[in-house]
């Protein structure tokens, strides 16, 4: 079995709470507040005002420039506010807060159950219902999908690969979507296929969902043109770069190097579903599976929500926090963020809720390092975690930069293998973010 | 007998041979300096804190040095008086500034700003504060994990443990402004300097409404403009719902202590004004109140 050849680690995957429980209709919430800011590059443009009647798909905010996203109604009522509002990091941002008043949808959404197989759009058209339905990518990154698709001159795709790989412990939103909604998954992919102009794509999975494998081997049947391919567990292989590595055994070089440059293009498994929404229902994306799980969660569950759905409603509907402190994590453990603000809405990077209770709440405490290397060893990128945090604690940034921070992908397994407990994602984390500031600054200057 | 002697006269000849090397070597790249930038490095205060934007004082000695007009050059550790010798000895027109001293503008302490989470990340506010909002619901207050602290060369600020605010010893601080540039939040500021420590300043920082502000932090400065009103030498501007006090203009009246409704004006080294006649009936029933949360201040700074 392929993975990528440097680095990772293999932490447990604790899929074990949610992973039997098939996708569930998540309550409409009577009041939503979605952030016009869901995506990598600039928030978007609100195109309602507070006293507006709004459907469920009707376009609320429109993308900002190419680097951007358009944003849809979720539900159907009444625009009571585009106002700041506290995001889960607590600080405010731009939000448009509706206020539910039935469940009316936009009469060009194709809302029948049958399967439409057939799609014979240019790659053009594919390409602008994606951007008009405001998909982006849905692993956690949220880049925009049109964006990714819109192949620079001069350069040519040649695979598609689907990220079903899921490699993140304890989310299985993309797990059960690949288990409940496989066929839409398949005809996204040959959708993407179409639009991006490629012969063959393959679908990346984990060794650890095999029922997974298995059911998407028998809905694709004879096609040649997709191949699903079982990976090694291994963590971060949900990366774009280490699932390229895996899948095509090509390494994307250096930032500003984009994967288009090895020729291939990565979409995430309920990204190609939405694709498949957008184009065959005019679907535009309004929800998605989010898993709510954890050690001391009573009903951990996949829950199909709308967007802008507070996360203490979904907390809620799986039997409410656990007793005593706990770390609530917009994500998985490994790249998830705590939350401070648990009314923060459901947004579209927001594949799953984790809920950490007890002892494991808490970091360990931190002693000195004793250069044992494990850090660089679990590296992907082959950076040097134990160095970077030191040059970070020293605001070193020329020295962070001359030893390739901006490579750093953020997936934690540096952290997650120290012994000595010390926070190296924190200080690399920062670090990065200086850097990159500075070379915005220098480019502006240029 | 003879090995020996071959010896040490072969070590003498390389020793001769090399001291004669190095001598031309050393004429030739040697390299002219001021002798003065010595002596102008002597005068300063030898702290190397980086406040005057030089790397350390022998730089701003070398630019003190070189350049003719000194006006822009200033160690705000030796003051005045340092500035003014130095200016003497190399015959320059000596630059003056009033002195300043850091003011950590941020009056949210545990009992006003109550905490609704706990951070268990890195002990950094640079870090914190690229994360999230931080313990209490402000995003602009003071986190307390110390990055002005770790960059004090003068062991002037401190932590205090019971407020969890930044707190500035003003007789040990050399306003080098290097925990000016250390907060993330930007709370502290330079403020002149008055005698014997006294000050009064907006102690928050806080851009949000105001209603949103007193959710987060009973001491937040609420954008009213009572204190604006009261002024009578404009010292103070509401911009961004933020009330803020010119430290140039201002005259230590103590009007606009009084007035304030939340406590967000501090003062420190001064008696509150005497409870004024009411004017009107409007400010009747404020008054008193007002009065009360000044005198709380007072007694915590005592």
């Amino acid at each position: 079995m392929k993975t990528f050849p440097i680095g990772g680690v293999h932490p447990s995957d604790n899929k074990k709470w949610s992973k039997a429980s098939a996708i569930e209709v998540m309550e409409l919430p009577d009041v939503v507040n979605i952030p016009l800011s869901q995506h990598i590059g600039a928030p978007a443009t609100a195109v309602v005002a507070k006293g507006d009647k709004v459907v469920v798909g009707q376009l609320l905010a429109e993308p900002t420039g190419f680097m951007s996203a358009a944003i849809h109604s979720p539900i159907s009522g009444t625009v009571t506010a585009v106002d700041m509002q506290p995001n889960g990091q607590g600080l405010r941002q731009m939000m448009v807060t509706i206020k539910r008043e039935g469940d009316e949808w936009d009469a060009s959404i194709d809302r029948s159950p049958e399967i439409v197989t057939e799609c014979t759009l240019s790659s053009k058209e594919i390409i602008d219902r994606i951007k008009a339905a405001g998909i982006v990518g849905m692993g956690g990154a949220t880049f925009p999908t049109h964006v990714k698709l819109s192949i620079p001159e001069g350069k040519r795709a040649e695979l598609l690969i689907i990220n079903g790989v899921e490699c993140e412990p304890y989310l299985t939103s993309d797990y059960r979507t690949m288990l409940e909604r496989g066929e839409l998954l398949v005809i996204g992919t040959r959708i993407l296929m179409r639009a991006i102009g490629v012969e063959q794509a393959v679908i990346g999975v984990e060794a650890n969902k095999p029922d997974a494998v298995q059911h998407l081997r028998d809905i694709i049947g004879d096609d040649k043109s997709i191949k699903v391919m079982m990976l090694k567990t291994q963590y971060p292989q949900g990366g774009e770069k280490q699932l390229i590595a895996a899948v095509m055994g090509r390494e994307v070089p250096a930032p500003p190097a984009l994967p288009i440059d090895v020729g291939a293009v990565v979409c995430n498994a309920s990204t190609a579903v939405a694709v498949y929404e957008a184009v065959q229902k005019h679907k535009p994306l309004i929800e998605r599976v989010v898993t709510v799980t954890g050690a001391g969660v009573k009903e951990p569950k996949n829950l199909l929500t709308r967007f802008g759905t507070p996360v203490s409603a979904l907390i809620e509907k799986c039997g409410g926090l656990p007793a005593g402190d706990v770390r609530v994590l917009n994500g998985g453990p490994m790249m998830g963020r705590a939350l401070c603000n648990v009314a923060m809405p459901v947004m579209k990077g927001c594949s799953g809720i984790t809920i950490i209770n007890g002892e494991e709440a808490y970091r360990g405490v931190e002693s000195a390092c004793i250069k044992c290397a494990k850090c660089v060893e679990a590296c992907p990128m082959g950076l040097e975690p134990y160095l970077l945090s030191k040059q970070a604690r020293k605001k070193a940034w020329e020295a962070m930069e001359q030893n390739d921070i901006t490579s750093c992908i953020e997936c934690g397994c540096c952290q997650y293998t120290c012994p000595a407990n010390i926070p190296l994602l924190d200080y690399v984390r920062l670090g990065k973010q200086t850097v990159m500031g500075i070379i915005r600054a220098r480019n502006a200057k240029k | 007998m003879s090995t020996l002697i071959y010896t040490i006269i072969t070590l003498f000849a390389i020793g001769v041979v090399s001291a004669l090397v190095l001598y031309f070597v050393a004429q030739k790249f040697k390299v002219e300096e001021d002798p003065r930038i010595d002596d102008v490095e002597k005068m300063l205060p030898g702290a190397n804190c980086g406040g005057c934007g030089f790397p350390g004082c022998r730089g701003l000695a070398t630019a003190l040095v070189e350049s003719d007009d000194i006006s822009s050059l200033y160690c705000s550790v030796g003051g005045d008086a340092c500035m003014g010798c130095i200016a003497e000895y190399l015959g320059k027109a000596a630059p003056k500034k009033e002195p300043t001293v850091a003011t950590v503008r941020c009056g949210g302490t545990c009992e006003k700003r109550p905490r609704t989470n706990t951070y268990i990340g890195a002990t950094s506010c640079a870090i914190a504060s690229s994360l999230y909002v931080g313990e209490t619901g402000c995003a602009y207050g003071c986190l307390g994990y110390g990055d002005c602290v770790a960059a004090c060369a003068f062991d002037a600020i401190r932590i205090n443990p019971e407020t969890g605010l930044a707190e500035v010893d003003a007789d040990k601080c050399t306003a080098c402004g290097a925990c000016v540039k250390a907060c993330p939040k930007g709370i502290i500021e330079l403020r002149k300097k008055w005698p014997k420590n006294r000050a009064i300043y907006v102690s928050c920082v806080s851009k949000d409404k105001g209603a949103v502000t007193m959710k987060a932090c009973k001491a937040g400065c609420i954008g009213c403009g009572k204190c604006a009103k009261v002024c009578e030498f404009g010292a103070i501007t509401i911009e961004n719902n933020l009330a803020y006090i010119d430290s140039t203009k201002c005259r230590l009246c103590r009007k606009c202590v009084a007035e304030c409704p939340t406590g967000a004006i501090k003062m420190i080294g001064l008696a509150p004004l005497a409870k004024k006649e009411p004017t009107t009936k409007a400010t009747e029933p404020t008054a008193p109140a007002a009065a009360a949360t000044v005198k709380q201040v007072e007694n915590k700074e005592a």
